[in-house]
């Protein structure tokens, strides 16, 4: 039995995604700043839910979320430390075990890197990773692959 | 081999450090976050019993739901979730004070609650009759056909019986205390033994 307007209890969500969310948002955020993101993700959707229009998109509306979350907490830590750095570039953080790679996915330029996470931290398919930036499946996949040459190339670069 | 150089990358992203599950304490400070915006409309938390594991359901009027391991959690949260609010939050902390008293209770150390009670899942005559339920003392019974008395409709006794089988607070408010006339156990939305076990706890029942 579904809720009377097919909307599961939020709970669900929480168990269902939220160890898919803190891992993209690892990935964008970094471990430092990841645990406050989620609970600002979650917490937004939890304000939002009860008139949220598509209820069988709640995973990408959920990334969405993550994704703003993320963005604002990198110009609050760009605010915050007024250092000759680039602005989106985030602030040095203990790495985890890939933490390497995934500092490199923080320096590509924003879609590439959004949709890298979609795809490999979130584990997300091409189609969900369009549905949660907003583009076709198409555009996703072209991202993700651009990410990933750039990953590559930069790869290259350091160990040479 | 380019495809090769892909894999091996595409490897190393997905083989990210981080948690299958959940951190515990991310969840309590998601539900504490929730409760101070006001955004906590039903938390729930489970309690074990020497009956089994008790779902516990609350609302900012008070606790709204108890349900026995025989139902299964799923459905009783969708329920919750379509019947009281979608905002429906694992949140232990907020039920500690029922846990407690639940707790008192099992070791004979409590005969009344003293909780807040939101009886807004029990409608008209069945809420009625719960009303004269609730005010059953501990370790005393009554019958169905009091339970219909003391709602206002003595011969509503089949009503009386639904209301306590669909009794959304069992134990707390004891639709275990009616029995039919004559001392028969009647049913028990917990299962039967689960009744005896409660009225054997209370010495109602040798």
């Amino acid at each position: 039995m579904r809720g009377a307007a097919g909307r599961e209890p939020f709970a669900r969500l929480v168990r269902e995604h939220g160890p898919g969310v803190h891992r993209f948002l690892v990935s964008l955020a970094g471990p430092d700043r990841a645990d406050d993101c989620w609970q600002e993700t979650f917490l937004s959707a939890l304000e939002a839910y009860p008139t949220l229009r598509n209820p069988e998109r709640v995973h990408a509306w959920l990334f969405s979320i993550a994704h703003r979350k993320a963005i604002d907490s990198h110009r609050k830590a760009a605010r915050d430390v007024p250092v000759a750095e680039p602005p989106e570039r985030p602030a040095p953080e203990p790495p985890p075990r890939n933490g390497e790679l995934w500092s490199l996915v923080r320096e590509l330029p924003p879609k590439q890197r959004e949709a890298v996470a979609h795809r490999f931290a979130a584990d997300l398919s091409y189609r969900d990773v369009g549905d949660a930036m907003g583009t076709s499946e198409e555009a996703a996949r072209r991202n993700v692959h651009e990410g990933l040459r750039a990953l590559r190339q930069r790869g290259e670069v350091l160990r040479a | 081999m380019i495809s090769q150089m892909n894999m091996d990358l595409e490897a190393g992203l997905r083989g990210q450090d981080g948690p299958g599950e959940l951190d515990e304490r991310l969840l309590q400070r998601l539900a504490d976050g929730a409760g101070r915006r006001g955004l906590l409309d039903v938390a729930v938390a489970s309690t074990d019993t020497p009956i089994g594991s008790l779902l516990l359901a609350a609302t900012g009027e008070g606790l709204v739901r108890v349900a026995f391991d025989i139902e299964d959690s799923d459905q009783v949260m969708e329920q919750l979730a379509a019947r009281v609010s979608p905002r429906v939050l694992e949140a232990p902390r907020r039920l500690d004070p029922v846990r407690r008293q639940i707790e008192e209770y099992f070791d004979g150390r409590r005969t009344t609650f003293e909780l807040p009670v939101d009886m807004q899942l029990a409608h008209g005559f069945r809420r009625k009759a719960l009303g004269f339920v609730a005010a059953i003392p501990y370790g005393r019974t009554a019958s169905y056909k009091e339970v219909a008395t003391g709602a206002g409709s003595p011969a509503a006794v089949r009503a009386a019986g639904s209301a306590c089988a669909t009794n959304p607070v069992p134990i707390v408010v004891p639709c275990h205390r009616v029995l039919r006339t004559g001392g028969g156990l009647g049913g028990y939305g917990g299962g039967i033994d689960r009744k005896e076990q409660l009225l054997r706890l209370e010495g109602a029942l040798l």
